[in-house]
């Protein structure tokens, strides 16, 4: 299916990027490129193929992900705080949230 | 006549038997690093200061250290270092300094290792040329005018360089065998579930490894053995012992089969790199192992579904960078989704919103099943070529990369053309099986060529005795141009 420059408008605003014109330009034939050449995979008949499991094969399963359920120090208020943007009284500020009634369509 | 690379090997064995000194060690190699920066602009940071007072103590400690002790590395821009930048060669983490020590960062400094300085990268490890790097593109130190390769470019030109002799990177697809090719050394990809990522910034998940780069297949060996091994804090390692490596070097290679997918070495390599990596699986046969036929038939679907399953999972883990708890922030957002779409817009660079951009798509309701869950079908079919190819073999040859280095600005407009240099390396990383790109000669315009060999899950051992093994019989013997002084 051909890819638009309003399929790309859609895409950016779910993935909260806010292109700019000249990027539309770009990107939309460069994403169709892409687009165009993955779809080579329809050529394989994969109806009877498992899906691979993140990295994992038959072969790679060996992994423990359980582990002990102890209390351990965590990075601590401060530490977490150090490389916020705009930290305040112990917290991450930012922008107002809540909208008034005329403002709704923000959200 | 070359002088002797200043490999682990050497730098340990000058360091136990007193004639030099860590701190000696680590001063030569800041102020290489500082010398050659301007030309190769392989380091984000250098920390002259914490290197060298890292080598006092080491000096000063009687005894004790691990197996790298007073070995001075340097470590992707991309892996969690305290008392470091990590901006992953993005705008949106410019300054960002991590409040802990990744996994890997912890076992070099236990094996007392120095850590000298962050290595650039392409922006969020995406990209084969470091040209995607918000701090400028790295150059090659066998002509500076060519790329690196990437995306850990950076720490390939830094050991190529003869500033380190061994530099942390990490691949998704070839992040690390593909610029080993390009600059002329070896790089080592293990398999997936052997060396923790916590600490490494996530790029897609399914795929992501820490992996190295060395002068020599046993430096490599070394700071893999060093760095692998089950960790808690990453639910994917795999509880398996971690081998020593280096003391099963050696031996004849009797008995042991080197399997060539002959349809991957047609249309499409450059005719050097196909002369040359002909030569090294002569070079195994004058070694005594038997070369024999394998096919991989859906190889070359493997750039498709990497470019699904990796947009997908980066558009996922790059989620987070929404100028919240770290990084930057745009000025002034009128509310909190202008502050996200704006803090990602002025932080991003081209490539990153182009895969993001990828990623949502293939994610995004009703294609799906049409191409993320297709994509992770094929993958299963390319781990079963794996699996029957090594029903015939102890390891897969082919080249690490089509063409030797391509020239700045050679494919930066071309997005899939660039995706392409990536062809031999990112089924290693879909199939989640280890590789190691090892130098084999230079193409007639005087630039480095690699072979890579593949093993199966767990087959550190096998891959890196072979490369071992040909790697002594075939020293690389050219330098590159830009180097550290002797």
């Amino acid at each position: 299916m051909p890819i638009t420059e309003s399929d790309i408008r859609k895409i950016a605003a779910l993935a909260h990027l806010e292109i700019t014109e000249e990027e539309l330009r770009t990107l939309a034939p460069q994403v169709a490129a892409i687009v165009a050449y993955v779809e080579q995979l329809n050529e394989l008949d994969t109806g009877s193929v498992e899906p691979a499991i993140g990295g994992l094969t038959p072969e790679g399963e060996r992994t423990e992900a359980a582990r002990q359920d102890r209390t351990r120090p965590s990075l601590g208020q401060a530490l977490a705080l150090e490389q916020a943007p705009e930290p305040s009284h112990g917290h991450f500020r930012v922008p107002k949230v809540i909208a008034g009634s005329e403002e709704k369509e923000n959200f | 006549m070359t002088a002797p690379d200043r490999t682990i090997e050497l730098i340990s064995s000058e360091l136990s038997g007193g004639s030099t000194s860590a701190r000696a060690v680590a001063a030569r190699t800041v102020g290489a690093a500082e010398r050659l920066n301007g030309m190769l602009n392989a380091f984000l940071q250098i920390d002259r200061e914490g290197a060298l007072r890292r080598a006092e103590a080491l000096d000063g400690e009687k005894g004790g250290g691990g197996a790298l002790r007073g070995v001075p590395v340097a470590v992707k821009d991309n892996i969690c270092v305290r008392g470091m930048q990590a901006t992953c060669g993005s705008r949106i983490l410019a300054g960002y300094h991590p409040p802990y020590d990744a996994t890997v960062t912890e076992r070099l400094n236990a094996a007392g290792a120095v850590i000298v300085g962050k290595t650039n990268c392409d922006e969020f490890a995406m990209g084969s040329s470091n040209e995607n790097s918000a701090y400028g593109a790295v150059r090659n130190p066998w002509d500076t005018e060519r790329v690196p390769g990437g995306s850990s470019g950076g720490s390939a030109a830094a050991v190529a360089a003869r500033i380190v002799p061994a530099a942390l990177g990490s691949e998704t697809g070839g992040s690390v065998r593909q610029p080993a090719a390009l600059c002329g050394i070896v790089g080592v990809k293990p398999t997936y579930g052997r060396v923790s990522r916590y600490g490494l910034v996530a790029f897609g998940s399914s795929l992501d490894q820490v992996s190295v780069f060395g002068l020599t297949v046993r430096d490599a060996a070394l700071v893999l053995q060093t760095i692998a091994g089950r960790d808690e804090r990453d639910a994917t390692t795999a509880d398996v012992a971690v081998p020593d490596y280096v003391s099963q070097f050696g031996g004849d290679l009797k008995g042991a089969r080197i399997g060539v997918p002959r349809a991957l070495l047609g249309e499409g390599v450059d005719a050097d790199v196909r002369a040359r990596v002909e030569e090294a699986i002569d070079a195994y046969r004058s070694l005594g192992a038997e070369v024999v036929d394998v096919e991989l038939p859906h190889a070359g679907y493997s750039i498709a579904v990497y470019y699904i399953i990796a947009t997908a999972e980066a558009s996922s883990n790059l989620a987070r960078y929404d100028g919240v708890r770290y990084g930057f922030r745009a000025e002034d957002p009128k509310d909190l989704r202008e502050m996200y779409r704006r803090t990602r817009e002025e932080g991003f660079g081209a490539e990153v919103k182009r895969r993001i951009m990828l990623g949502t798509y293939v994610l995004s309701s009703g294609y799906y099943d049409a191409y993320y869950l297709k994509a992770q079908k094929v993958r299963t079919l390319i781990q079963r070529d794996f699996l029957d190819a090594f029903e015939k073999c102890d390891a897969v040859l082919t080249p690490t990369t089509p063409t030797p280095a391509f020239r700045l600005g050679e494919k930066t407009d071309d997005p899939l053309s660039m995706y392409l240099s990536d062809i031999y390396t990112c089924m290693a990383n879909l199939a989640g099986v280890p590789g190691v790109s090892v130098p084999c000669g230079l193409s007639s315009n005087g630039l480095p060529v690699g072979f890579q060999l593949m093993g199966p899950h767990w087959g550190e051992p096998v891959i890196l005795r072979l490369a071992d093994a040909y790697e002594r019989a075939h020293p690389l013997a050219a330098r590159p141009r830009v180097m550290a002084a002797e």
